[in-house]
């Protein structure tokens, strides 16, 4: 017996966790919010940096977080102080977040709130490189973060995270001076493998880039925004 | 690590392609997947993992036949393809461009799957509801027929 498939079905290793991630995508899409997966190796500065831009950004957006990066309990709480509701999803041991797990954290969110208040909604992905590029969870863009301390061949080493991202934020760059690394040469094997991404160099701690990140963000949001209406 | 939550979502895949197209639980000989170089995946740890995680499963017995794609990129200044690597910084050693275009190298596919179906469980009572258009061939004998479905080529 033979049994032909349609071309549409399969295809893909990880089709089960793209038909979730496909359906994650259309919610957001009817809330009209934007959402953002932030991916790098642990302790690059993800949450730092969502400290600042959360409350930077407060007047200019409603936020959620939806925290898979819990190292501790005080990370969400260093969020939740910034007044912005943190959801954070339970990942087990699993590497990275998927579709399910996100789709999970949404539901709790829901009790809390309605999505379709909110502008943006940020994914702290698990700390990691490798995996979290390869599982979708239903983002608008994915966002990559390196930090100088780790050094200038990453972006050849994990390509395929750097590769997939929107935009590159390169973090802590407030150490270059006391770092023997060239913070052009990161930039410069970022865009070898992705040469149309944004790469942007931020201090969390010190403040610089912020502006131009934030800026990054509204021209996303502002797309998102106008794309619908040709839509509509 | 991650080749387990890999092969976790493979599984759920292959469920998902069962319960819409194979008449009943078939007895799946080999999955033949096609996995690019430049990918987050190990084909060797990906057969690995597929035992432990299909034991006891509708899947045991079964086996990857993993089909390796190299990474080709297309360099935009000439039109040439090239082998991006590491090594090179990714760069097309032809006119020393960034990785722009990439031919083949992030696939992530089940290509085809080979499985036998026994005749006396195609009216299982959970059996999926049949194909609208169903396959004029012949309804199978006792014997099981094998069959190699390709999912996309
Ligand atoms: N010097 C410096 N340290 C930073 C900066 N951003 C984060 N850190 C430090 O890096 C460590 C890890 O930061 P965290 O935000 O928790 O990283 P995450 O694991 O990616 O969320 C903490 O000790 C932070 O204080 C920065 O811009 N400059
Ligand atoms: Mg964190
Ligand atoms: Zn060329």
């Amino acid at each position: 017996m033979h049994m032909p498939l349609e071309d549409s079905l399969g295809l893909n290793l990880l089709a089960a966790n793209q038909h979730r991630a496909e359906h994650n995508r259309a919610h957001f899409d009817a809330w009209d919010l934007l959402c953002l997966n932030v991916m790098s190796s642990p302790g690059a500065g993800k949450t730092s940096l969502l400290e600042r831009t959360l409350s930077q950004l407060a007047d200019d957006f409603a936020m959620a977080v939806l925290e898979g990066d819990m190292t501790t309990q005080l990370d969400a709480e260093r969020l939740e102080a910034v007044g912005v509701p943190v959801v954070p999803i339970t990942t087990g041991r699993a590497c990275h977040l998927d579709a399910a797990m996100v789709s999970g954290g949404l539901r709790l969110l829901q009790q809390r709130l309605d999505p379709a208040d909110l502008d943006l909604l940020w994914v702290e992905n698990v700390g990691n490189l490798v995996c979290p590029a390869e599982f979708e969870v239903g983002e608008h863009r994915k966002v990559a973060l390196l930090s100088v301390t780790e050094g200038d061949d990453k972006p050849l080493k994990y390509p395929v995270m750097f590769r997939e991202a929107d935009c590159v934020l390169i973090t802590k760059v407030d150490l270059l001076p006391y770092l023997p690394v060239d913070v052009e040469r990161i930039a410069a094997h970022i865009h070898q493998v992705n040469p149309h991404c944004s790469v942007i160099q931020v201090s969390a701690s010190r403040g610089d880039g912020l502006d131009a990140w934030h800026d990054w963000l509204r021209q996303q949001r502002t797309a998102q925004q106008s794309r619908s209406l040709v839509v509509a | 690590m991650h080749e387990v939550d890999m092969t976790r979502c493979l599984l759920l895949s292959m469920q998902e392609w069962r319960q819409r197209h194979a008449p009943s639980v078939p007895t799946v000989r080999t999955v033949h997947l096609q996995v690019g170089d430049f990918t987050c995946v190990e084909p060797e740890q990906l057969s690995i993992t597929w035992g432990v995680a299909t034991a006891d499963s509708w899947l045991q017995g079964s086996r990857l036949a993993i089909e390796p794609v190299p990474l080709v990129g297309r360099c935009l200044a000439c039109g040439g393809s090239y082998s991006p690597s590491a090594a090179a910084g990714y760069r097309s050693p032809c006119c020393n461009r960034p990785m722009e275009e990439i031919v083949s190298g992030r696939e992530l596919r089940i290509r085809s799957v080979d499985y036998e179906l026994r005749a006396s469980e195609t009216t299982a009572p959970n059996a999926p509801k049949p194909d609208p258009n169903p396959d004029p061939s012949p309804t199978p004998s006792q014997s099981a027929v094998p069959s190699a479905v390709p999912l996309r080529t």
